[in-house]
């Protein structure tokens, strides 16, 4: 307990840096995935390529990732906009086909409704399809932002400081305190974000509630 | 930075450091802890599936291990074990550990949400024919389970081979070592080799699954089977380590 009240500071920075590694790539991924996913559920060809290109992508390991993309970018390797590159690149192939699975799942007479009603193209999108598509895409985003907790701390093996740092160190001393305290505060954050997923949806979607009490 | 030249130095293929004997400890390693998940994950997967009982335990079991970090999950293991084992296997058995850990969950899922979701017909149209409980469970059920018992092995694979890559940070041997060797001795060369080859592996089993999956499922599922895959493709998103 003495290793915690002495390295606070220390802590408090790491998980500030873990933090913005994290939510970072999660909102730009989401950000970019939702065109993208709006242009692969209106073409079917679109999104055959889209769900082929993701897939494979999500499978490269990141710690390959992560030394793989300085060669493309011109980075250099120890740059934590690597990091955020890489899980950008994991949320939006995660996030692409679920905002195309969420905006196929509009019941069609919903669609139709609306386009009844005179709403025009994108302010049907905006206005209707998102929103009903809002609950699939928090269930996305939500396995998103989680792995991404943990998926930032591979990058201590290259020596970005974030919570995985108390990993290596507690290794290099043998010790349970860092990374006990680093395991639970990774932890802590996902679930975290985990909650702040599932409030946002509830905020968004307020017609299920009623629904539900009814 | 030179990493054509790192993998077309013939010094970097020979010997017991060289990259198809680093490929061949990766493989190795992967091999002991995906039959090991194995064991334990189908027979798991097809008691729950078959009598319905755990699967919230199973899901939330599964959830719980996607917000715990890998490294520091291994790590920790590493320091648990390391007083009680000696030799070799305090770096061997923390990690196999850890890849079964994260092995099985998928596979489990893959087993039983596979043989729960069997058409019921099919399953009727057996039993009406006269099959016993065990030949519909071989016959029918199981065949039925395929592709998303493949989708979760899949899964279940390349979560192992990526995680095995650190390993190499215990010590072991494996493709891991040429990135975090390279990481130690500031050669990015080497550094970006190690990384490459482990995404190819990673991208080569992918492949192979997808081809697997063609052939060994009945040709009768398959229009099902890729509605299927793709919802456990978003329940379990596998790899990513």
């Amino acid at each position: 307990m003495n290793w915690i009240s002495s390295n606070l500071d220390r802590i408090i920075e790491l998980t500030i840096s873990h933090v913005w590694l994290t939510l970072v790539p999660t909102v730009i991924g989401l950000i970019i995935a939702l065109p993208l996913g709006w242009w692969a559920h209106r073409w079917g060809r679109g999104y055959a390529a889209i769900v082929g290109t993701s897939s494979l992508l999500y499978t490269i390991p990141s710690l390959a990732l992560f030394i793989i993309l300085p060669v493309i970018l011109g980075t250099k390797i120890l740059d934590p906009i690597n990091i955020v590159v890489a899980l950008t690149l994991y949320t939006l192939a995660l996030l692409v086909r679920v905002v195309a699975d969420g905006l196929s799942s509009v019941p069609h007479d919903t669609v139709a409704a609306a386009e009844a009603m005179g709403y025009r193209n994108w302010q049907r999108l905006v206005l209707v399809e998102l929103p009903v598509a809002v609950p699939v895409i928090a269930a996305g985003l939500r396995v998103a932002v989680v792995s991404n907790v943990s998926i930032v701390t591979m990058a201590a093996l290259l020596g970005i400081p974030q919570l995985g740092s108390l990993f290596t160190q507690g290794f290099q001393l043998r010790l349970y305190v860092p990374l006990v305290t680093g395991v639970v505060l990774c932890v802590v954050l996902a679930v975290i974000f985990d909650g702040l997923i599932i409030w946002l949806n509830k905020l968004l979607t307020p017609w299920r509630q009623r629904t539900v009490t009814s | 930075m030179n990493i054509i030249g790192w993998f077309t130095d013939p010094a970097n293929w020979a010997g017991s450091g060289g990259i198809p004997a680093q490929v061949g400890y990766h493989l190795l390693y992967s091999a002991i802890a995906l039959l090991t998940s194995l064991a334990i994950g189908v027979p798991l997967g097809i008691l729950i599936g078959y009598t319905g009982r755990g699967e919230a335990v199973v899901a939330g079991f599964a959830n719980a291990l996607r917000a715990l970090p890998t490294l520091g999950l291994l790590v920790l293991l590493f320091l648990v074990i390391s007083p009680v084992v000696a030799g070799q296997l305090v770096f061997v058995l923390p990690t196999i550990v850890v890849l079964v850990l994260l092995a099985v969950p998928p596979i489990l899922t893959g087993t039983y949400v596979g043989i729960q979701s069997a058409d019921p017909d099919a399953v009727g149209a057996a039993r009406g024919m006269g099959f016993t409980k065990s030949q519909i469970l071989l016959r029918v059920q199981l065949p039925c389970a395929l592709p998303l018992m493949i989708s979760g092995v899949r899964s279940a694979t390349l979560q192992i081979v990526s995680t095995a890559t650190i390993a190499a940070y215990l010590g072991l041997q494996g493709l891991g070592r040429f990135i975090l060797d390279g990481r130690a001795q500031a050669d990015f060369a080497e550094m970006a080799g190690g990384a490459i080859l482990v995404a190819l592996l990673a991208i080569v089993l992918e492949m192979s699954f997808a081809w697997l999956a063609r052939i060994v499922v009945s040709p009768g599922l398959r229009r099902t089977a890729s509605k299927s895959t793709s919802l456990v493709a978003t329940t379990v998103p596998a790899a990513a380590t």
